[in-house]
C-alpha cells in the first residue's frame, strides 16, 4: 500500500490530490448525494412545491408492473448479450488458439469492433434490418419472414441484443484467447497423449481451465449490458416498441429528462447505484481468487 | 501444436475466416452505402458491392452541412469536437490520476486513506447513475456547450489511480533512495524516474482512453445543445432520426464511417498498447 521509503510529511501530497479529489467530490460524490436526497422527494406537476414522503418513490417502484418489466427485461437483455457474445468469442478463441500461422492475424482482424461506439454499432445495425432497405429483412422475405423491428417488440429486442453483442465480441476474444494461451502447453500434450482429441481437449481441459475468465467476463458483459448499451438503444429503438426494449438505464434517462419526475428518477438512479456497488464487489472478490490460483 | 490433424486445422481456418467475415459485414454494409449515390440506397436491395461515389459522397459529407433538413454542423468540425474532447479526457485522465497515484503510493499523509477510498467510490457512480444531478452541477457551473463541461466531468479515474499505484508499487524502494541521497527532491523525483518507467504504462492507458472519450455518447447528448459543439458519434442518432422523412443513407454512412475510422485506426496501429492497456486496466 505504501513504500516503506517515503517523502517526510508536506503541504505537497495535498496539492498532488487535490484535483482528483475537487473533480470526485463536485462531479461524483455531491451528485450521488443528491440523487439520493432528490429519491426521498416528490415534486407537484408544475415543479413549484416539492414535499419529503420516505420511502414512496421506492415503494412505487417496487409496486409498479412497469418498472419490473424493466428490471426483468434488462436482465433478460443482458444474459443474452452476454451468451451470445461469449459463446461466439470463445468459439473463434477456441479455433484462433489452435492455429499457429496467422493468430495475431486473426486477432488483429477481430478486435477492432471494439472502438466501434455502441451508438454507431446500433446504427450499422439498423441500417442492415432497415424494414424497407436492410439486406436481412430481403433474405428474411424470401423465406416468407416478415420483419418489421418498429413494430414487433420481440424484433426490436432482437435487434439491440445482436448489435450490442457484435460490439462486445471483441473484448470477450481477446480475454479468451489469452487466457487460452496462458495455459501451459504440458497440461494440452498430457492430455493428447492420453488419448483426447481436439474437441474432447477442449472440452474437458480447456474450458475448465479458463473458466475464472468466463465468470470475469460474464461480469464485464452484464456491467456493459446494463450501463453501456445506451446509446444502442437510444439510437434504434428509443426504448420502443411500446417499452419493449427499454432498459433500466434508459428508463432513468427516458423519466428524468423526458418525463420529467424527478424523484421517480434519483429512486431508479439510486437502485442502479446499488446494483453497480454488488458488481464491484463481486468483480473485486474474483480478482483476489484469481491471484490465488 | 500438439498434433497433426489437417482436418481440424482447415476447420479452424474456415471457422476464424466465417467469423471475421461476420463481424465486418456491418462495416462492408456501411462503406458499400458511403459508396453509392442517394438515389440508388433508396431502392431494395441495397447493393452489396461499392459503387463510384464514394469519394462524392466523402466531399459533401466532410464539407458539407451533413444531411438536409437537420440542424447539424458541418462533419469536420464535429470530428473536430470529438478529437478535442477525446484528448482532453484521455490526457487530463492520465495527469490527475499520475498525480494522485503518486501521492498515495510515496507520501504518508492524513487522510491518505480516505483519499484512497474516495477515488475508489468513484468506480461505483458511472455516469449512467447520476445523470441529473451532474447535469444540474454543470448547468450551475455554466459549463454547458463548452469543452469544459464535456471532459471535466469524466476525468476523474478510480482505474487509472489504481493502475498507476500498481506500476509504483513495482518499482523497487533503492529508486527513491539513491534518488534522495542524490538530493532529488520530490517533483524531481517524479519527473525524472517515475514518469520515464511508466511510459508504456502511459501510453497503453492512452490508447483506451482516447476510444473511451471518441465514443461517449450519453454526455455530450445532455452537455451540448449548440450545434457547433455536437460530437460525431452523436450527430449520428439526428442523422438516423432525420432518416425518417429524407432518407440519404449514402450521407449517414459516410458519416457512420468518418466517426468509427479514428479509434479503429488507433486500435489497430497500436495493437500492443491495445491490449497491455485493455488487460492491465481491467485489473
Amino acid at each position: 500500500m505504501l513504500k516503506r521509503v517515503h517523502f517526510p510529511p508536506s503541504l505537497l501530497p495535498y496539492l498532488l490530490v487535490a484535483p482528483q479529489v475537487i473533480i470526485t467530490v463536485v462531479f461524483f460524490i455531491w451528485p450521488a448525494s443528491q440523487a439520493v436526497y432528490q429519491s426521498f422527494l416528490v415534486e407537484d406537476a408544475f415543479g413549484l412545491s416539492t414535499e419529503f414522503v420516505w420511502f414512496e418513490n421506492f415503494t412505487y417502484l417496487w409496486n409498479s408492473r412497469q418498472y419490473l418489466d424493466t428490471f426483468g427485461r434488462t436482465i433478460y437483455f443482458s444474459a443474452a448479450v452476454a451468451f451470445l457474445s461469449m459463446s461466439f468469442a470463445l468459439i473463434l478463441a477456441g479455433f484462433a488458439d489452435r492455429v499457429i500461422r496467422g493468430s495475431t492475424i486473426y486477432r488483429t482482424l477481430l478486435i477492432w469492433p471494439y472502438a466501434v461506439a455502441p451508438v454507431l454499432a446500433g446504427a450499422l445495425w439498423l441500417f442492415m434490418f432497415n424494414p424497407t432497405l436492410g439486406i436481412i429483412p430481403f433474405m428474411l422475405d424470401n423465406v416468407g419472414y416478415d420483419w418489421n423491428h418498429y413494430l414487433n417488440g420481440n424484433q426490436a429486442m432482437c435487434l439491440v441484443i445482436i448489435a450490442a453483442a457484435w460490439k462486445q465480441v471483441a473484448y470477450n476474444f481477446l480475454f479468451y484467447l489469452a487466457a487460452m494461451q496462458s495455459i501451459p502447453k504440458s497440461i494440452i500434450e498430457a492430455a493428447a497423449i492420453d488419448g483426447a482429441g481436439p474437441f474432447r481437449r477442449f472440452a474437458t481441459v480447456i474450458f475448465p481451465l479458463i473458466s475464472p475468465t468466463t465468470f470475469f467476463l460474464l461480469v464485464v458483459n452484464a456491467v456493459y449490458a446494463f450501463f453501456e448499451t445506451f446509446g444502442i438503444i437510444h439510437a434504434v429503438t428509443q426504448g420502443g416498441p411500446a417499452n419493449a426494449t427499454t432498459t433500466l438505464v434508459y428508463k432513468v434517462y427516458n423519466d428524468g429528462f423526458i418525463g420529467l419526475d424527478l424523484g421517480g428518477s434519483a429512486a431508479q438512479s439510486v437502485i442502479l447505484m446499488i446494483l453497480v456497488i454488488a458488481m464491484t464487489v463481486v468483480q473485486f472478490r474474483f480478482i483476489e481468487k484469481r491471484v490465488q490460483y | 501444436m500438439v498434433e497433426n490433424r489437417p482436418f481440424v486445422t482447415i476447420l479452424a481456418h474456415l471457422v476464424l475466416i466465417f467469423g471475421v467475415a461476420l463481424v465486418a459485414l456491418p462495416v462492408w454494409i456501411t462503406f458499400v452505402g458511403a459508396s453509392h449515390d442517394g438515389a440508388r440506397m433508396l431502392q431494395a436491395p441495397i447493393p452489396m458491392w461499392p459503387g463510384d461515389q464514394f469519394f462524392v459522397n466523402l466531399r459533401q459529407t466532410f464539407l458539407g452541412n451533413g444531411l438536409d433538413g437537420t440542424r447539424t454542423a458541418p462533419v469536420w468540425m464535429m470530428m473536430f469536437n470529438s478529437l478535442v474532447m477525446a484528448m482532453m479526457i484521455a490526457v487530463g485522465k492520465i495527469a490527475i490520476s499520475l498525480l494522485s497515484a503518486y501521492a498515495i503510493v510515496y507520501f504518508k499523509f492524513p487522510f491518505r486513506m480516505g483519499v484512497f477510498w474516495m477515488i475508489f467510490i468513484t468506480l461505483m457512480l458511472p455516469v449512467e447513475v447520476r445523470i441529473l444531478p451532474t447535469f444540474e452541477v454543470i448547468a450551475d457551473l455554466g459549463m454547458l456547450n463548452s469543452y469544459w463541461g464535456l471532459t471535466v466531468p469524466l476525468i476523474a479515474s478510480a482505474t487509472a489511480t489504481f493502475m498507476f499505484r500498481q506500476v509504483f508499487l513495482t518499482i523497487p524502494d533503492e529508486m527513491l533512495e539513491s534518488a534522495r541521497i542524490d538530493g532529488a527532491g520530490p517533483m524531481r523525483f517524479f519527473w525524472d524516474i517515475l514518469l520515464p518507467l511508466s511510459r508504456t504504462n502511459i501510453a497503453a492507458l492512452f490508447v483506451i482512453l482516447f476510444i473511451y472519450g471518441w465514443n461517449q455518447y450519453l454526455w455530450p447528448l445532455l452537455i451540448t445543445t449548440d450545434a457547433n459543439m455536437m460530437t460525431i458519434v452523436v450527430s449520428i442518432k439526428q442523422m438516423l432520426e432525420a432518416s425518417e422523412q429524407t432518407p440519404q443513407w449514402n450521407i449517414i454512412m459516410m458519416t457512420a464511417l468518418l466517426a468509427m475510422v479514428p479509434p479503429i485506426i488507433v486500435v489497430i496501429a497500436m495493437q500492443r498498447l491495445f491490449v497491455k492497456g485493455l488487460t492491465e486496466t481491467d485489473k
